[in-house]
C-alpha cells in the first residue's frame, strides 16, 4: 500500500488556485522526484501536504486523511519537512535548532543518540552547536535544515530543493546521505530538486508537473529517458 | 548622600516593578509584534483578586500564589477567547481590541469593588530590614521578589525544552510548527505567562501607590519607556531599561524636576528613545546570513 496517496489535490493562495488537481503517491521506502519548471508548483504541494495552504481533496498517510489538518498534528503522524528556504531559527544556536527538531520527542537518551546519528551524517555540525544558525554558512544551514528534520525520526521525509546554494561536491554528499537515510533508516523520501539529472538517478519514481498538473509519471530511469524531459530538464 | 542613597534604592524597588512590567509587555510583543496596552489593567484586576482573597482571610503568601495562578489563567483566557479569533485582523484592529480590553477591566474593577482607594498590605515586616536607615523593608523586599521571578523566568526559557518551543515561537512559527510545536498553545502561554509577571508586578506595588482601579496607568508609561529604552525585543535589556527608568525618575523627581512632574521623565524617554534610537539599547541587530 502506498504510504501518502494524494488525489484530487487544489491548493490556492487566497483567491488564486495554483494547484489543479494533483493526483500521486508514493510507495513505503521509496524515494520518489517532483521535476517541474519555476512556478510550477512543486513548493506549493510539499506546502499542501503539511497543511500550510488552504487545500481541497484528499491527502492520505499511512491509510489516513490528513487533509484539513493541522501542520503540527501532520507533523507528529511523522512527515518532516525541509521547507523552501530552509526555516531555520536564525537567532538560537545549532544545537537548540537541532534540539527543536526533536521537540515532539520526550526521551531524554533518545534524543541524545538522535543527536550522535546526524552529527554521524554531518560531522561539520558538530562543531557548530553552540553558534549562532544564522551565521552558518548556507551549505552548514541546508545540512542543518536537513539534520533538523532528520531529528522528527520521520516516516516521510519532504525535502523542497535541498541542493540549493550548495557547492557541487557538497550536494553530491547530501545525495548519498539521502540514499543512506532511506536505504538504512527506511526513511520515504520526496525530493523537489531543480538538479533533475541528479533527482532522477537517485529517485525510483518520478512526477513531473506543470502549472500545477502532473503531466507524467512513471519509474525514474523511464522518465530519465523521455525526450521532453530530457530536452526540457536534463539539457541534452 | 544619605538621600540619595535612599531615592537610588527606592528608585531600584519601583524599577523592578517596572521591568517585571516591561519584561511582560516584550514578551506579548515578541509574538504579536504589538504592545499589549492592557497589560496594565491586567495586573491591576489580578491584584483586586489578590486584596479579595487577603480579606477573606487567606494569608498573604497563599493569596499571592493564588493570584499569580489566576492571572496566568486570565491571561490564557484572555489570548483563546479575545486576541485568537482577531489574530490575522489588521494592527489597528488589534490595537483597539488591546484599549478595549484595557477600558473593560478597569470600568469592570470600578464596578466590582467601588472607585475608592484601599490599602494593600505588604508581606514584609514594618521596621527596616538589617536596621538599615536608607529604604523600607518593602522595597527591599519587592526587589528580592523581582529578582526571583526574573531567575525564574531566565531558567525557563533558557534551560527548558518548553521554554525553547516558546523563543522559537516567537521568532519563526512556521518553522515551529513544521517541527511539531502547538503554536496556539505557545501563545496563550506567553500570554499567561506576562499576565502572571504583570500580577507580582500588582502585588508589588500596591502597598506603596495603594490599591484603585487606575494605579497602573502611570506605571505602564514607565514600563513602555523602559521597554523601549531597552529595546522592545529583548527581554535583558527591558529589565535593565526598568531599574534605569526607576532610578532615574526617582533621583530627577527628588532633586531636579519635582515629584509633581514625575511621569514626564517617562514621556521624555519614550520620546527621546523613538528619536534617537529607536531599536533601544539593546535593540537586537539581526545577524542573518541570506
Ligand atoms: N504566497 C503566495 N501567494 C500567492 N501566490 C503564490 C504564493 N506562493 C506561490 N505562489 C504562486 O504559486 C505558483 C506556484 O509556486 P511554487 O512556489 O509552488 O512554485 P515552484 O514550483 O516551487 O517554483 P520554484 O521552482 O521557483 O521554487 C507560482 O505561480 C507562484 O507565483
Ligand atoms: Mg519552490
Amino acid at each position: 500500500m502506498a504510504l501518502l496517496e494524494v488525489k484530487g489535490l487544489h491548493a490556492s493562495y487566497g483567491p488564486t488556485r495554483v494547484l489543479h488537481g494533483m493526483n500521486f503517491a508514493i510507495d513505503e521506502g521509496s524515494i520518489t522526484a517532483v521535476l517541474g519548471a519555476n512556478g510550477a508548483g512543486k513548493t506549493t504541494t510539499l506546502r499542501a501536504l503539511c497543511g500550510m495552504v488552504k487545500t481541497e481533496g484528499e491527502v492520505r498517510f499511512g491509510g489516513a486523511r490528513i487533509d484539513g489538518r493541522l501542520t503540527e498534528d501532520i507533523v507528529r503522524l511523522g512527515i518532516a519537512h525541509v521547507p523552501d528556504g530552509r526555516g531555520t531559527f536564525v537567532n538560537l544556536t545549532t544545537e537548540e535548532n537541532l534540539r527543536l527538531g526533536a521537540y515532539t520527542h520526550k526521551d531524554p537518551a533518545a534524543v541524545e543518540s538522535d543527536l550522535e546519528r546526524v552529527f554521524g551524517y554531518f560531522p561539520r555540525l558538530k562543531e557548530r552547536l553552540r553558534q549562532q544558525a544564522g551565521t552558518l554558512s548556507g551549505g552548514e544551514q541546508q545540512m542543518l535544515a536537513v539534520s533538523r528534520a532528520m531529528m522528527l525520526r520521520p516516516r516521510l521525509l519532504l525535502l523542497d530543493e535541498p541542493s540549493f546554494g550548495l557547492a557541487p561536491l557538497l550536494v553530491r554528499e547530501l545525495f548519498e546521505i539521502m540514499r543512506t537515510v532511506n536505504q538504512r533508516e527506511r526513511v520515504s523520501i520526496l525530493l523537489v530538486e531543480q538538479n533533475a539529472a541528479m533527482a532522477l538517478d537517485l529517485a525510483d519514481h518520478a512526477y513531473l508537473i506543470e502549472t500545477g498538473r502532473v503531466v507524467l509519471s512513471g519509474p525514474a530511469d523511464e522518465i530519465k529517458r523521455d525526450d521532453a524531459v530530457r530536452r526540457s530538464y536534463l539539457g541534452y | 548622600m544619605d538621600a540619595f542613597i535612599h531615592q537610588v534604592l527606592s528608585g531600584l524597588a519601583t524599577g523592578g516593578i517596572y521591568a517585571s512590567l516591561a519584561l511582560a509587555l516584550v514578551m506579548i510583543y515578541q509574538v504579536t509584534h504589538l504592545v499589549n496596552f492592557a497589560q496594565g489593567e491586567m495586573a491591576m484586576f489580578s491584584t483586586y483578586a489578590a486584596w479579595s482573597l487577603i480579606n477573606a482571610g487567606m494569608g498573604y503568601w497563599p493569596a499571592f500564589l493564588l493570584t499569580v495562578l489566576f492571572a496566568f489563567a486570565l491571561g490564557v483566557v484572555i489570548e483563546r477567547v479575545v486576541i485568537r479569533p482577531v489574530e490575522d485582523a489588521p494592527v489597528l484592529a488589534i490595537v483597539v481590541i488591546f484599549i478595549a480590553l484595557l477600558v473593560i477591566l478597569n470600568s469592570a474593577t470600578g464596578w466590582i469593588y467601588s472607585y475608592t482607594i484601599k490599602t494593600f498590605p505588604s508581606p514584609f515586616p514594618k521596621e527596616p530590614l538589617f536596621g538599615n536607615t536608607y529604604v523600607s523593608s518593602h522595597e527591599l523586599g519587592a526587589i528580592g521578589v523581582t529578582l526571583v521571578v526574573l531567575v525564574l523566568l531566565y531558567v525557563f526559557f533558557r534551560f527548558t525544552p518548553l521554554g525553547l518551543a516558546m523563543r522559537a515561537v516567537a521568532q519563526n512559527p512556521e518553522s515551529s510548527r513544521l517541527v511539531g510545536i502547538r503554536v496556539g498553545w505557545m501563545l496563550a502561554l506567553g500570554w499567561g505567562l506576562a499576565a502572571a509577571v504583570g500580577a507580582v508586578a500588582g502585588m508589588m506595588i500596591a502597598p506603596i501607590v495603594y490599591l484603585d482601579p487606575n494605579m497602573m496607568g502611570g506605571i505602564l508609561l514607565y514600563a513602555f519607556a523602559a521597554a523601549l529604552l531597552g529595546g522592545i525585543e529583548s527581554p535583558f535589556g527591558a529589565v535593565l531599561g526598568g531599574f534605569v527608568v526607576g532610578v532615574l525618575e526617582n533621583v530627577l523627581g527628588a532633586y531636579v524636576i519635582g515629584n509633581d512632574l514625575k511621569l514626564s521623565v517617562a514621556l521624555g524617554l519614550i520620546i527621546g528613545v523613538l528619536l534617537v534610537r529607536p531599536s533601544g539599547f539593546f535593540g537586537r541587530v539581526h545577524v542573518t546570513r541570506v
